[in-house]
């Protein structure tokens, strides 16, 4: 995730200080590592020296960085781009469950179990997501279902490659190894 | 609001603690085998959800379990009765009077309204029209579908119609409910509301539900899962 742009986006909405920026953030992503300070005020002084935000102002008060951030129009347009950019799909064909599942083929351990206990994590975290998602509000239930269809991805490929297990394993690349 | 019936928690169960339980179920459909010894259990107040390939025979084990159909061999138990030493009187009675049944095209009766296909299972208990369709009402009320009480199921969304049917399913208090791919015909946002509604009431009667599906998002409501692969159950593979 783009911290720099997240918090171009945040100072879009309004100018602020890099404090009420942390707490917007972690607030709006609900997320379980939330933001350091530092990565805050260490983005910010990356910004302010791209000429994507501007300080407004200094105000006397406890903390060490009272400076009030504003967003220029260089970081508009940085974020317009960013966001009007397609991302690249994640990379897929190295993916580990693959792996293992070949792995198993090869030295002739039994695939069907390492797909059945996948399987059961899956789900356990979908319940996780879907309770989650029943008790939380609508910033929640985005997350959450953007978690529980990768996971469901996820899951198809587990049963389409479980009810091919015999076949792969007839494969000569596979069994002959 | 008043279940016309079931009082889970006087219901009796197993040593084991299931409601309702089979073991070793074979049935087959002519020369084509649906299930090869399959076990299954749901305690009182548990989801399971119950998932497989097309054609594993997951719809054939809550047919089995359900009292519906009748296994070539093996044994159902429910509450301590053997659905097999019942005659089909018996078992009729039962599946109407502690069963609840929801399945994936609700099955309403398309020339009732849908206040009247929900009240029909208090009709059939001896219940006056007046009193059924006053419970009909809350019931469609707590599953977000009051405003359809008059409407014929024709005249309504497969989203409502679906709700209805969960309402049906739940107005005479069943100890167990069974749900066959309750949200195979409905949209992804349908699908959650109905999966959340029906959930949340079975939790709140303390009902069973067994959940029949091959969709994972629907599984993530129930407690566990069996996984139905060739006619055998992940519970009769483990015992094995």
């Amino acid at each position: 995730m783009s911290v720099s742009r997240t918090l171009l986006g945040l100072l879009e909405t309004g100018s602020t200080h890099g404090y009420d920026l942390k707490r917007a953030h972690d607030e709006l992503f609900r997320s379980e590592r939330p933001l350091a300070y530092g990565q805050v005020y260490a983005t910010l002084a990356r910004l302010l020296k791209n000429g994507l935000v501007s300080v407004e102002g200094s105000e006397a008060g406890d903390g060490p960085d009272r400076k009030r951030y504003n967003i220029t129009d260089a970081g508009v347009t940085d974020l317009d781009d960013w966001l009007r950019t397609p991302e690249r799909p994640a990379e897929y064909l190295q993916n580990t469950l693959y792996t293992k599942v070949l792995v198993a083929l090869m030295s002739h351990r039994s695939a069907g179990e390492i797909l059945d206990a996948q399987r059961a994590e899956h789900l356990g975290a979908m319940r996780e997501y879907t309770r989650r998602k029943q008790t939380g509000d609508l910033a929640d239930q985005l997350i959450c279902d953007h978690a529980l269809f990768h996971l469901e991805a996820d899951l198809k490929w587990l049963d389409i490659t479980a009810s091919r297990l015999a076949e792969l394993a007839e494969q000569p690349g596979l069994a002959d190894r | 609001m008043t279940a016309a019936r079931g009082n889970v928690s006087a219901v009796a169960t197993s040593r084991t603690g299931a409601l309702l339980s089979a073991t070793g179920l074979v049935k087959s459909f002519g020369p084509t085998p649906a299930l090869r010894g399959a076990d299954f259990s749901i305690r009182a107040g548990e989801i399971v959800a119950v998932m497989g390939p097309s054609g594993s025979g997951k719809s054939t084990l809550l047919h089995c379990v359900a009292g519906i159909l009748h296994a070539d061999s093996g044994s159902v138990t429910y509450a301590g009765r053997e659905l097999g030493a019942m005659s089909d009187r018996e078992r009729s009675e039962l599946r109407r009077k502690e069963f609840g049944f929801v399945f994936q095209f609700g099955q309403l009766i398309p020339e009732l309204t849908c206040r009247q296909n929900v009240s029909m299972p208090l009709r059939l208990d001896g219940l006056s029209r007046k009193a059924a369709e006053l419970v009909a009402d809350q019931w469609l009320e707590r599953l977000d579908v009051a405003a359809v009480g008059r409407q014929l199921p024709g005249q309504v969304s497969g989203g409502q119609a679906q709700r209805v049917a969960v309402a049906r399913a739940l107005i005479g208090g069943p100890s167990v409910i069974f749900a066959d791919e309750p949200t195979g015909a409905l949209d992804s946002l349908q699908g959650e509301k109905v999966m959340g509604l029906l959930t949340r009431a079975v939790r709140e009667t303390g009902a069973s539900l067994v959940l029949v599906t091959h969709e994972s998002r629907v599984a993530a409501y129930s407690d566990r899962e069996v996984i139905v692969r060739d006619g055998l159950t992940s519970e009769s593979v483990r015992d094995r």
